[in-house]
């Protein structure tokens, strides 16, 4: 699975919990949102090995 | 696996503080419905009424747009060119963006104001010019509110409508509690009425929806937005002030609808007095005619003076 956020990529080869990648990589769930192949996924989802996955930032203001 | 509240497909979003989750078909109608809601219950415009949408490019004013548009508004766009460059081009590529969303939807027309076509200056220069290069926002939030209220009023606008968000308002409302900004406190209003002195009426029809519900809205519904953060508001206090808010929504959910819209409910109980009692006095600018609390000439106007 390839993980891409903020022009940083990570790489899983086991299933893991978006909750569970969100917490590994230090990311409120609060403050994205996670596309798994083009589709938004809640948090409780499992991602698999096979996986593009993209996070995208919420947070904009100035 | 979390489940959609209408169909029980697996849930594309769960809003923790609402108990509540949608697929992506049925999360889109959601967000019209509840902004359809919002528009009602504060009276905001009607159907007869022209929109002017203030858009920036960015998700929440394009999302704000589509909305509209899907409730059958007539809703036209505004996109305020400040030339803001800082190596990634950020202005020419929100501007493309709006262009972009607004080219999609023939019935629509998108007014565009480049402000160093009008007035000879980019934001960045006028802010160096005024030696306020640590702090352009200021600017930047100057000419838009005066650029908006001008383009509004002078195109026949009943009313102009921002994508703010509850997430934006639970910062600004952080933010002046943290500083204790009574004005500003006693001003802070999903809907900002109109006038005699020449101040459009503003509203903000998604500000009960999370940042999180407008970015995944766009997303959704495939509109191309700007992901881009706008150059001058990396360490803005705006953005701090969301962070330390989601992480205590994180720790307890609700937290940021809670602080927000109990804020407005108090306000509505009387906990401030009204900001139309205040005795403020507003003059007519010498130059543009807009309202101003400046005896002769308002700041934007002096703005430009070289």
């Amino acid at each position: 699975m390839n993980v891409v956020y903020r022009e940083q990529s990570w790489q899983f080869d086991k299933p893991v919990k978006v909750t569970t990648l969100l917490r590994r990589i230090d990311v409120l769930p609060e403050s994205v949102l996670v596309v798994r192949n083009g589709q938004l996924v809640a948090e409780d989802q499992t991602l698999e090995p096979d996986d593009e996955v993209k996070i995208v930032d919420v947070i904009s203001g100035g | 696996m979390r489940q959609c509240r209408q169909c029980a497909a697996p849930a594309a979003i769960h809003m923790r503080q609402h108990r509540l989750a949608f697929c992506a078909a049925h999360f889109p109608a959601w967000v019209v419905k509840q902004t359809s809601r919002t528009i009602r219950s504060h009276r905001m415009f009607g159907h007869s009424e022209r929109v002017l949408v203030a858009v920036s490019g960015g998700k929440d004013s394009l999302a704000l747009w589509d909305v509209l548009l899907e409730l059958g508004y007539q809703a036209d766009g505004l996109y305020i060119d400040l030339g803001i460059d800082a190596g990634d081009a950020y202005s020419a590529t929100s501007r493309h963006k709006a262009a972009a969303f607004a080219a999609a939807r023939p019935d629509t027309r998108l007014i565009i104001v480049d402000i160093a076509a009008c007035y000879g200056e980019t934001l960045a220069e006028v802010a160096r010019r005024k030696r306020d290069i640590q702090r352009p926002c200021a600017i930047c939030g100057l000419i838009k509110r005066h650029e908006m209220n001008r383009v509004t009023l002078e195109e026949g606008y009943p009313v102009l409508a921002t994508g703010h968000n509850l997430d934006d308002e639970a910062a600004t409302l952080l933010g002046n509690v943290l500083y204790w900004q009574s004005g500003y406190l006693r001003r802070q209003w999903p809907v900002l009425p109109a006038d005699e002195t020449g101040l459009a009426r503003k509203v903000k029809p998604f500000h009960r929806f999370y940042e999180r519900e407008t970015a995944a809205y766009a997303l959704i519904r495939g509109i191309d937005y700007i992901h881009a953060e706008c150059p001058h508001a990396v360490g803005a206090s705006s953005i701090a002030h969301k962070q330390t808010l989601n992480q205590m929504e994180h720790a307890k959910p609700g937290t940021k609808m809670q602080f927000y819209i109990n804020f407005l409910r108090a306000k509505k109980e009387g906990l401030f007095v009204p900001f139309e009692d205040e005795q403020i006095t507003l003059n007519t600018c010498a130059q543009c005619g807009q309202s101003t609390t400046a005896e002769a000439r308002c700041t934007f106007c002096r703005l430009w003076e070289v």
